[in-house]
């Protein structure tokens, strides 16, 4: 059971009535729809997580308010050999308990990833290992050339050697075992912008800024007050009634509401996620479907077919309500390797996808189950309405199964068998960069190489295995750009998945705060200004 | 006396047993829990590895009989969402849960019951009807719409009271409590208002419909003849006899009061049990379910128990029977 201190409880306690006193507040209150997961920086691969985590602990480098990669505790770093990155660190840097930042507490980070409880063995995966050249330059070893590596890092926090030794927490925490006191679970130091003062997983946690942050800080917080608040209407009301200067998300469909109460407004801007379709292509029978003996996906004009009966306009209007941007790319416009010149859709021809059926042998059209999560993306049941009433159209009965996340994910992925015929899936590369949808989502699974997990359907084309690799060492900027587009040219001319959208990022914000909106969803603490 | 509590708890503990039966049966159906513990970077054979170490791959039966064993110790394992034992959890839910659970039936009682007093005597008076039809609202309206109107007018436009959590806590040892704080005692009201309504109702129609019957029996007829006074008749002779179903439903309302503040949890985000159980049923994090279903089940016959015995001491006739039966 941890305390509250006298003086954070004094703070909160002006904070309640910050809608009365605004003067007082560079207190910064916010509300999400699920909780920060552990404490732990290399706990969990999560985006709400890791972009909470981000104010306590920083990496080597780190993104800015333009999304634009930076130094954070290294200052530079180069590519000295193909395989061998080197980091010059920052020098005078301190963790939140006084001692120094060096190498070798970038070692250890790189070393505690590695541990079992991690959910970081894929960063740990691209170093082979690191070789300190003075305390404040370190080399990372690579196994193969790997010109992104800097961007794959921006999520690998550092953590400090003498305090995880002294805590006994140089092991991850892991889900279950001999370490469930980690110290780190729920105590943190680091060398970022704000220090833990208190946590209570699931009700509140609490930073205070750090006096000594290195670094400088764009707005003006001094306490952060986070608290997770589930319901919709809940965290909505908590918004307008000036509980919390921020709130997300916010559904789609009371973005009127937002706009019409006084003091708050909507913040809405594309997020990098994109949503797609994919199809079952692997199997000789489809496992959801009137069709025997074959499988209508394998048939190139049948998905060609289902991505011309589909209003894309249609869907970002009455759907999305105007809010999204449609895409012809897996990937979104502020990933790395995007091509604008391939981004556009064959339009939205339903005459045409009847035709392509008929040729295929299905003039009728058949029957599919489509699998959709209910909970997980902006309106994602809507979506999937709206596109099974497109594809009835051209005569495709579409049985729609929604469910929430974990029903929904435990029944397509890999563990379960990619039990699905048809599903609806959205995917942020967490490097930013196209290499990672390349080598999860379009590269055939089940290979030596071990990529293409979340490959659903198994789209398979080898080249792009073979192109996966290629890109993931080239180093050559335009010759690896060239790479990435023959990738999403093949997958596009066969309609691997469909791409649907960006979907919108939907925050709500009290008139009384200024913040900056990153695309992957992650507000930042060391933008935000309270007035 | 020592055989029908030996009975009582027997049956208490096959009822314990098949509630932590169903409970166990049930979460096989709920999803699978490794997604939400890993990132989409994870890869199968990782995947694999964490199943196989959370025992999820061992047969059903075996499964449940290690599930039984570690909770009768109070053991429940470690949560796979928060990381950390199941116990402590509970351990710091629990205090939110049980204050305005209390809060609530106390408000509950004290309102409801003169409320029922008041409309059995005076039934035809403009503030019973106005009580009457006021009950219907809150046994008819559902919970989570109470609340969302509260938070409207009293958080929303008036802005008087805390829209959500519990406000600043004191600890005492393991227990915190949010009564020592004014932002506590503020957040307080709302929640414990919405919870409290359809009790407060209930209670209030209960107490009159046994009021009428009991005023129209021959003892209070004889009472009035013997011409005591009406106060001593109303509240000694009648309210008396009207108590053995009242306890009975209170008793059994403070089990679901506890059980049903689920929905007033989530509703305000108060930082109790049942809200971690909605957390944890978006997480499909097992232990904690397993933990709170079972604890349930236990408050359900722990307070039936009581019960139980309230008879004994309420109602003279079931100790005179007894002794009787025995040949005393």
């Amino acid at each position: 059971m941890r305390f509250v201190s006298k003086t954070a409880a004094a703070a909160a306690a002006l904070g309640c009535f910050v809608a009365a006193a605004p003067s007082h507040s560079e207190t910064f209150r916010w509300a999400f729809q699920g909780d920060v997961q552990t404490m732990d920086p290399h706990g969990l691969f999560e985006t709400m997580t890791l972009g909470f985590q981000r104010s306590i602990y920083e990496g080597l480098v780190a993104r800015d308010e333009n999304m634009k990669l930076v130094g954070a505790l290294a200052e530079r770093w180069e590519n000295v050999e193909p395989n061998t990155w080197r980091f010059h660190l920052r020098k005078g840097v301190r963790f939140h308990d006084g001692s120094a930042f060096a190498a070798d507490d970038v070692a250890f980070s790189v070393e505690r990833i590695r541990s079992e409880g991690s959910d970081l063995k894929v960063v740990a995966q691209l170093i082979e290992e690191t070789r300190i050249v003075d305390d404040h330059t370190i080399d990372f070893i690579t196994p193969a050339p790997n010109p992104i590596l800097p961007l794959q890092l921006e999520i690998f926090y550092i953590m400090d050697r003498e305090w995880a030794e002294r805590n006994n927490a140089t092991e991850v925490t892991s889900v279950k075992g001999g370490d469930e006191g980690n110290y780190a679970n729920l105590n943190a130091n680091g060398t970022g912008p704000f220090t833990l003062e208190s946590r209570q997983s699931g009700v509140k946690t609490e930073l205070v800024a750090n006096p000594d942050y290195w670094g400088e800080m764009k707005g003006n917080v001094t306490q952060a007050v986070f608290t997770p608040i589930s319901q919709d209407a809940t965290r909505l009301a908590a918004l307008i009634s000036g509980n919390v200067h921020m709130a997300y998300p916010v559904p789609v469909q009371d973005w009127q509401r937002l706009a019409d109460a006084d003091g708050v407004r909507p913040l809405a801007g594309p997020e990098a996620r994109t949503i797609f379709l994919g199809f079952d292509q692997i199997r000789d029978e489809l496992l959801y479907s009137d069709v025997k003996g074959r499988n209508p996906f394998k048939d190139l004009r049948v998905r060609q077919a289902f991505i011309q009966a589909i209003d894309i306009e249609a869907i970002r209007k009455k759907v999305m309500r105007g809010a999204s941007v449609p895409a012809g790319l897996m990937v979104a416009p502020q990933v790395n390797g995007f091509t604008e010149a391939l981004n556009d859709r064959p339009p939205h021809d339903p005459a045409k996808a009847r035709e392509l059926l008929a040729e295929a042998g299905y003039p009728d059209g058949f029957a599919v189950t489509m699998d959709c999560p209910n909970d997980r993306y902006v309106n994602d049941e809507r979506i999937c309405q709206a596109v099974a009433s497109m594809l009835a159209k051209i005569g495709v009965k579409v049985t729609l199964l929604a469910q929430t996340k974990s029903k929904y994910f435990g029944k397509v992925l890999a563990q379960n068998g990619y039990d699905t015929s048809f599903f609806l899936l959205g995917w942020t590369p967490s490097t930013f960069d196209s290499h990672n949808p390349i080598s999860s989502l379009m590269a055939c699974r089940g290979g030596e190489d071990k990529i293409g997990a979340f490959n659903l359907g198994g789209y398979c084309n080898p080249r792009i295995n073979e192109l996966a690799a290629l890109i993931q060492s080239e180093t050559d900027q335009a010759k690896r750009q060239a790479m990435i587009d023959e990738a999403f040219r093949i997958h596009r001319d066969e309609v691997g998945h469909i791409p649907l959208h960006q979907q919108p990022l939907s925050w709500g914000v009290s008139e009384q705060v200024d913040l900056v909106q990153r695309p992957d969803n992650v507000l930042d603490l060391r933008y935000v200004t309270v007035r | 006396m020592p055989a029908f509590l030996l009975r009582r708890l027997l049956q208490s503990v096959v009822v314990m047993l098949t509630v932590a039966l169903i409970a166990f049966a049930l979460f096989r159906y709920v999803g699978d829990p490794i997604n939400n513990m890993v990132g989409q970077d994870t890869t199968l054979e990782e995947r694999e590895e964490l199943r196989e170490r959370l025992g999820l791959n061992d047969p059903f039966l075996l499964q449940f009989a290690r599930f039984v064993r570690e909770a009768s110790a109070g053991e429940f394992g470690l949560s796979y969402q928060h990381r950390r034992p199941v116990r402590e959890l509970v351990a710091e839910r629990l205090p939110a849960t049980l204050e305005l659970s209390f809060v609530s039936a106390v408000l509950a009682l004290l309102v409801g019951a003169p409320m029922g007093v008041y409309t059995a005597l005076r039934r035809r008076g403009i503030l019973s009807r106005g009580f009457m039809t006021f009950s219907l609202i809150g046994v008819s309206l559902p919970t989570f719409l109470i609340g969302i109107l509260l938070i409207l007018f009293f958080g929303v436009i008036l802005r008087w009271l805390p829209t959500f959590g519990r406000g600043e806590v004191v600890a005492i040892g393991w227990w915190t409590t949010g009564f020592l704080t004014a932002s506590g005692l503020k957040s307080l009201i709302m929640p414990a208002i919405t919870l409290a309504l359809f009790q407060m109702t209930l209670i209030m129609r209960l107490i009159r419909a046994e009021m009428l019957e009991v005023l129209r029996t021959d003892f209070i007829k004889f009472a009035h003849a013997r011409g005591l006074p009406a106060r001593s008749v109303h509240f000694r002779h009648a309210l008396k006899n009207t108590m053995v179903p009242v306890i009975t439903i209170t008793g059994l309302q403070l089990g679901s009061i506890i059980a049903f503040a689920i929905i007033t949890e989530s509703v305000f985000q108060w930082p109790g049990m049942g809200l971690l159980f909605i957390q944890a049923i978006g997480e499909v994090d097992i232990p904690v379910m397993a933990a709170y279903l079972v604890l349930i089940a236990f408050f359900f016959v722990f307070i039936n128990f009581i019960v139980d015995l309230l008879y004994f001491v309420v109602d003279p006739r079931l100790r005179a029977d007894k002794a009787t039966a025995n040949g005393q």
